[in-house]
């Protein structure tokens, strides 16, 4: 569904999404490092694949790629694209 | 894991005071150690930052009329260090910095793929204030992914130099020396850019609209690899393989040309016991320096072979994808995927292993890994497991299609990885010591075809260090068992009164083996390893490869070379076990074999790795426990593997 909100670690391989934030609670350093990866609020995020074991998984993100666990993935929230 | 020393310092030896010094800085992955080689023509020496032990890489570049030192830095996304490796960086930059000179200039290199995210970190370079410039990266990458960059309005936007630079390309690289003569002209930002991460990113847009910034597209060839490569099925069944085929190459590739260096240290013993007519030295050149010291450096094509396939799978970008499909099970031991790229180094050497553990940012997963990280089979154990599957199996046997050398060189790789990953997940459970749990975030980089530079540079340094090792401590250690295996003498009358046949020069030296220093010491602790069916010869191996493992293969070869100085090889086949229950018996029975490929399997017997252990940790105390657990796992797995192949075979 177009526009719906959700964390990132929901969205299933081939969804785009925007972030929206990063989640409060998150440690400052945390949450900092990964503003620092272009993980920022507006920034467009696609997902790429998934591991054999269903995590990490490799997201799209500022022309590249990147594997982040489901323990950082479930902070950042996104609003599904398409 | 570029650039694997075994010897961790090595200070430079060029006088770089009073030059000017620019630090490399930028994100991992941005061609800055490939800009770098380039700029100093490889030229680099390697040293550390006083108090901790990041390989500091720095060379000289040859400017216009002037030498200039590059200092290339740990390759970093953020100045908001969280880890050893990002602390050096900010301290670098820092204007009184702890442990280094403040440079004179900064080359921040960016990829112009990656524009986005490396404009943070520039952000963040520019606000130390220190004179800048940038050297973009990957332009042609960009265009031929269908992204474009107006380098000349980039300029503009950011207020600093911005030189396109592709390190293959002379031009260009001329170009970049051209700005760096310049450096005290360098344009300064009016305004440095923002702080805070929301307006970075405002910031970050607004010079790449500036720039007509198109962003590129995804990597055709890279998606279509990665389609089977990190498929679930087939690329965890194509990693099986590639780990498998890089044991079997070791095996079957580097076999003749061990053959050849084989040759040539045997004709070299033949021509020296013809030449030599002192006793004593042709003993000393035939025994120590040929049997010995030549006996380890005929592993040298194995070295190198698996130093090229290390470098090729790096240079590629599959270890990121090993890393990426390893994840999961590192997790399951506590660790995470950067601590799988650490055990990954160790496979080359514990020291590179243990050193990449300063990209972790956890204190906890840090001492775990380098608990675990001397259980990898390193390059070390190479010699003597080759040696010992040699006397175990045949050349040409085989299971089925595959050779059985291979296989068992596999299975004891194997069992290195499985035994690393299980001290790991024990250490992070006992030790609770500072638990921040800090983000894993690995970046998976387009494939590329390996350059043929890097991989020469990864060999070249790795065969140095063997060759370094074999030349220092190897052979020390081998001239002292020497003088230990040779001495006391004995003389005619004294032989004769103990029954010894002067006569025959096999029993003679027999018997100054048998009533050696060498020998007193073996015997000595004899009650330690006896239950594992080690004689005294084998202990006096095991005791001298506290040093450095590949010194037992240099001490079989000389015991050898003194039973037999005809035919070593043969006389290590056909050694026999001198007293006891099993008195005529074939030494290195298979019992004997599987109990010493299980002790080289989990005993610390590395000098080099003790020290690096007690470096990074700061204390004695983690190196004491690392020995003293793989002794003892080493002493259990040798005994129970020496009961279970005893009872079979």
């Amino acid at each position: 569904m177009l526009g719906t909100k959700s964390g990132l670690v929901e969205l299933s391989v081939g969804d785009c999404a925007i972030v929206t934030e990063l989640d409060p609670t998150l440690h400052p350093l945390v949450a900092r490092r990964l503003a620092d990866l272009g993980f920022a609020p507006g920034t467009q995020i696609e997902v790429l694949r998934r591991a054999p074991l269903g995590d990490p998984v490799i997201y799209r993100i500022c022309g590249y790629e990147i594997a982040l666990r489901s323990a950082q993935t479930k902070f950042i929230n996104v609003e599904l694209k398409s | 894991m570029s650039g694997q020393h075994c010897e961790p310092s090595g200070r430079s030896t060029t006088d770089t005071r009073g030059l000017d010094r620019f630090a490399l800085v930028g994100n991992p992955n941005s061609g800055k150690s490939t800009l770098f080689n380039s700029l100093s023509g490889l030229r680099a020496k390697t040293g550390n930052y006083p108090g901790v032990t990041v390989a500091k890489y720095e060379g000289r570049a040859r400017l216009a009329d002037d030498f200039v030192v590059l200092e290339d830095l740990p390759g970093t996304y953020s100045l908001d260090a969280i880890s050893p490796d990002e602390h050096v960086v900010v301290d670098v930059l820092e204007a009184n910095g702890e442990i280094s000179a403040t440079p004179d200039g900064v080359i921040v290199v960016v990829d112009a793929t990656t524009l986005r995210r490396s404009l943070t970190l520039l952000a963040q370079v520019l606000q130390r204030g220190l004179p800048t410039c940038v050297a973009l990266t990957f332009t042609d990458d960009l265009q031929r992914r269908g992204g474009r960059i107006d380098i000349h309005a980039l300029t503009n936007a950011l207020g600093v130099s911005v030189v396109a630079v592709t390190p293959g390309d002379r031009g260009q690289v001329t170009n970049l020396k051209q700005t760096l003569a310049r450096w005290r002209d360098w344009p300064a930002p009016v305004i440095a850019p923002p702080t805070d991460a929301a307006e970075t990113a405002a910031w970050a847009s607004s010079v790449l609209a500036a720039a007509n910034y198109v962003e590129p597209d995804s990597d055709a060839r890279t998606s279509r690899i990665d389609a089977v490569l990190l498929h679930p099925v087939w690329g965890t069944a194509v990693f099986f393989a590639v780990m498998f085929a890089f044991f079997q190459t070791i095996f079957v590739v580097a076999a003749p040309i061990q053959g050849w260096i084989e040759g040539i240290f045997a004709w070299l013993g033949e021509a020296a016991a013809q030449l030599i007519s002192i006793d004593w030295l042709a003993s000393f050149v035939g025994e120590a320096l040929i049997g010995g010291v030549g006996g380890v450096l005929v592993f040298l094509p194995q070295i190198a072979l698996l130093f090229i396939l290390i470098a090729l799978l790096e240079g590629s970008g599959y270890l990121a994808r090993a890393a990426f499909l390893m994840d999961r099970v590192m997790a399951k031991a506590g660790l995470e995927g950067r601590a799988f790229v650490a055990l990954l180094s160790s496979v080359a050497c514990a020291i590179p292993g243990i050193m990449a553990t300063r990209s972790l940012p956890s204190a906890r997963d840090r001492l775990a890994t380098m608990m675990a990280a001397p259980l990898v089979t390193c390059s070390a154990r190479l010699p003597v497991y080759i040696l010992l599957i040699g006397l175990l199996v045949g050349p040409d046997e085989r299971y089925g299609p595959v050779n059985l050398r291979g296989l068992i060189l596999f299975a004891m790789y194997v069992i290195g990885a499985v035994a690393a990953m299980s001290a790991a997940a024990v250490a992070s459970k006992i030790s609770r010591a500072g638990g921040r749990l800090l983000p894993f975030y690995m970046e998976i980089p387009p494939y590329q075809v390996p350059r043929a530079r890097s991989v020469v540079a990864a060999v070249w340094s790795a065969v140095g260090a063997f060759v370094k090792k074999v030349s220092s401590i190897i052979l020390t250690t081998t001239i002292i068992l020497w003088l230990l295996l040779n001495f006391p003498q004995h003389t005619d009358a004294e032989m004769q009164a103990h029954g010894v046949d002067t006569s025959s020069e096999v029993a003679v030296s027999s018997y100054a083996l048998d009533n050696s220093f060498a020998a007193s010491i073996g015997k000595a602790v004899e009650p330690v390893f006896e239950p594992l069916g080690f004689d005294w010869r084998i202990n006096i191996g095991l005791v001298s490869s506290l040093a450095a493992r590949e010194v037992f293969v240099a001490t079989l070869g000389q015991v050898a070379a003194a039973e037999n100085p005809e035919e070593p090889a043969l006389a290590l086949s056909q050694m026999k076990v001198l007293d006891g229950p099993n008195e005529g018996e074939p030494l290195f029975s298979p019992a004997t074999i599987a109990a010493l490929l299980m002790f080289f399997a989990f005993a610390l017997q590395c000098m080099s790795t003790v020290g690096v252990l007690r470096r990074e940790t700061g204390s004695w105390r983690w190196p004491a426990i690392a020995f003293g657990y793989m002794f003892a796992l080493a002493w259990v797995a040798a005994f129970i593997a020496n009961r279970v192949v005893g009872a079979f075979g």
